[in-house]
């Protein structure tokens, strides 16, 4: 703990990316799982759309966690892009985007 | 130390959870402090108002005579509010508003006249209570910044407990004489860690509550974003009836209170009757929470024009019962006293570790020798006595402006808060005044001056036995400030070179 380097611009750089990835990827993949929670577990609605609640924190956490352990900044992003991606896919194919929702 | 993502896992989560607490610490502490209060927010509102003791007229009665002073105030409200008295609240609590956006007015009516109480005017511990998820801020700001600081504690502890990896060896290990740096570290481990279970579960059921607000995306989804079907088809709220269009005329609010009293078999705590005004009006007789952990209210609701039963809540199926039981946590209403004052004692460690983590981070960069130390260092020195010396005696001058601001004053609740904030900022500038190696005695030893000088002030102007409980915590609360100003006054070379090595050598 006593040597203290300044850190480079690389590194800042690095670092002010892994806080935005974690917060904006981090709070989207929580947000993405909990829509496909409601509208595709096999539970009444109600019933999935609080289990997505309930679940969304501890996902969004363990994005956060993953976001700043990745080996870089690179890794971390991909890995968290394509779970988006995949959630998306999920959504889509559970009619999310569909306009002709009927409740 | 921002090269550490390219480190081991460990490494990392060291650097989160140093960042991740730092950068939200003041403001968690001041979360953690009101909170922690807020677990006697219905005393505090007692203390505060000492005008009131048992209500004057029986609940159908104070319902009617509250009716009749809302119809008066704002007949065409889209909603009023009535909380009926009890022993616990004498008063009748109406709110009333027609945007649900706010403003919510709000009066404390005599159940004896339906007029407003001559008790005097403050928010009491309510206050508090709404500082702890809103911060003075509007009310969506506040929750958002509550909610983005409680998901950041959540990454922090986790953080913070893969970090402390040997969690049960540390547990006997306070090295207090060691170094400063090793006595901070070893405080912030025992109160973080004696109190995990708890601070766990605060934190992850405080983002529970707020869960409609951050993760709104699963009732978007599945309810094209209509809450109030969500909260009807879970059972946690009985639906109502859609607004007729067109004038109507109330039953008196007394009688359905007694309908409602007859029918659920207990007297209910809060009716709210929609669209008042309206030909299609509805009263919801909210009940007491039935014994268990679980934070949900049984429900009736009435036709306001006949006082016929429309509906009312039914079972709550496993999954929202589980969020309804993590909020009941959070809340703790169904603690008793003993349980109450445990998680008081929690909710203080709860503090005490974000202080003690606050104060490591600077006392871990402290520079060696005659180095001087930076912007950054600096700062949180600054930042860390204001928030945690000058919080307490913020807290302190909102229960002595309470005593000492004349009861005629207008907008006398709203100066009990700037005397609060005043209170808060004083001692925080006072604190850069002090030099350096006195500031914590002195800041810590004036907050407890100011929470002496609650009871002595009660005793000088109110001096009624039943305030006793409420001025002998407050003492408590000066003699732990005053017990933390001394140990930071006690030079630490003498004390090493009094106790050498007197604890184990269990090094990292």
């Amino acid at each position: 703990m006593s040597a203290r380097p300044m850190p480079g611009l690389t590194d800042r750089l690095s670092v002010a990316g892994r806080v935005v990835l974690a917060a904006f990827g981090g709070y989207g993949v929580a947000a993405l799982s909990t829509a496909l929670f409601a509208l595709a577990l096999p539970l009444p609605r109600s019933e999935a759309v609080s289990t997505g609640t309930l679940a969304s924190f501890a996902i969004m956490a363990g994005a956060v966690v993953w976001v700043f352990s990745a080996r870089t900044l690179r890794r971390a992003a991909l890995v968290l892009g394509v779970i988006a991606a995949l959630l998306a896919a999920g959504l889509w194919l559970a009619g999310a985007f569909s306009p002709t929702v009927v409740p | 130390m921002s090269h550490a993502p390219r480190k081991s896992f460990r490494q990392s989560m060291a650097w989160l959870h140093t960042w991740s607490g730092l950068v939200v610490g003041w403001v968690l502490f001041a979360i953690f402090v009101t909170g922690t209060a807020s677990y006697y927010r219905t005393e505090i509102s007692h203390w505060m108002r000492p005008e009131l003791s048992a209500p004057t007229a029986d609940p159908a009665t104070a319902a009617t005579r509250a009716a009749a002073f809302l119809g008066r105030t704002m007949p065409d409200a889209l909603a009023w509010s009535v909380k009926l008295p009890t022993a616990e609240h004498p008063t009748a609590e109406v709110y009333w508003w027609n945007n649900p956006a706010g403003p919510y007015h709000h009066a404390l009516l005599d159940p004896a006249t339906g007029e407003p109480s001559q008790a005097r005017d403050t928010k009491g511990g309510d206050f508090l209570y709404r500082f702890h998820f809103e911060l003075s801020l509007p009310p969506v700001w506040g929750r958002w910044i509550v909610g983005i600081c409680a998901m950041i504690l959540l990454v922090s502890l986790i953080s913070g407990i893969v970090t402390h990896r040997r969690i049960f060896a540390d547990f006997f290990t306070f090295r207090r004489d060691r170094s400063a740096q090793r006595g901070w570290l070893d405080a912030h481990n025992v109160v973080g860690v004696l109190a995990l279970p708890f601070h766990l579960t605060i934190v992850y059921t405080g983002l529970v509550e707020l869960g409609p607000l951050l993760m709104p995306w699963g009732v978007k989804a599945a309810y094209q974003d209509d809450i109030l079907a969500y909260y009807a088809e879970t059972g946690i709220m009985a639906a109502g009836r859609k607004p007729a269009g067109q004038p109507g005329t109330l039953m008196p609010l007394g009688e359905i209170v007694a309908r409602a009293t007859a029918a659920h078999g207990e007297v209910p705590e809060v009716v709210m009757v929609t669209g008042p005004g309206d030909a299609a009006a509805s009263v919801t007789a909210f009940f007491e929470e039935p014994p268990g952990l679980a934070h949900l209210h049984p429900q009736i609701v009435y036709a306001g024009d006949t006082g016929a039963e429309l509906s009312r809540t039914g079972d709550v199926a496993a999954a929202t019962r589980t969020g309804a039981v993590m909020i009941g946590l959070h809340e703790a209403h169904f603690a008793a006293a003993p349980l109450r004052v445990l998680f008081f004692i929690c909710g203080v460690m709860g503090a005490a570790t974000i202080a003690s983590g606050l104060v490591l981070w600077t006392v871990a960069r402290a520079p060696k020798g005659a180095d001087p130390a930076g912007f950054g260092l600096r700062l949180v020195r600054i930042l860390n006595l204001g928030t945690i010396a000058g919080l307490p005696t913020g807290l302190a001058a909102y229960f002595l402006a309470n005593r000492l601001l004349p009861l005629d004053l207008v907008g006398r609740a709203d100066w009990e808060v700037r005397g609060f904030f005043a209170g808060w900022m004083l001692a925080a500038l006072a604190a850069l005044l002090y030099p350096k190696a006195r500031a914590w005695p002195a800041a810590l030893g004036v907050a407890a001056l100011a929470f002496l000088a609650i009871p002595l002030v009660d005793a000088l102007t109110i001096n009624e036995t039943r305030f006793l409980g409420f001025d002998a915590a407050m003492l408590a609360v000066a003699m732990l400030l005053a017990l933390g100003a001394r140990l930071a006054s006690r030079p630490r070379r003498q004390m090493r070179a009094a106790q050498p090595n007197r604890s184990r050598a269990v090094e990292a």
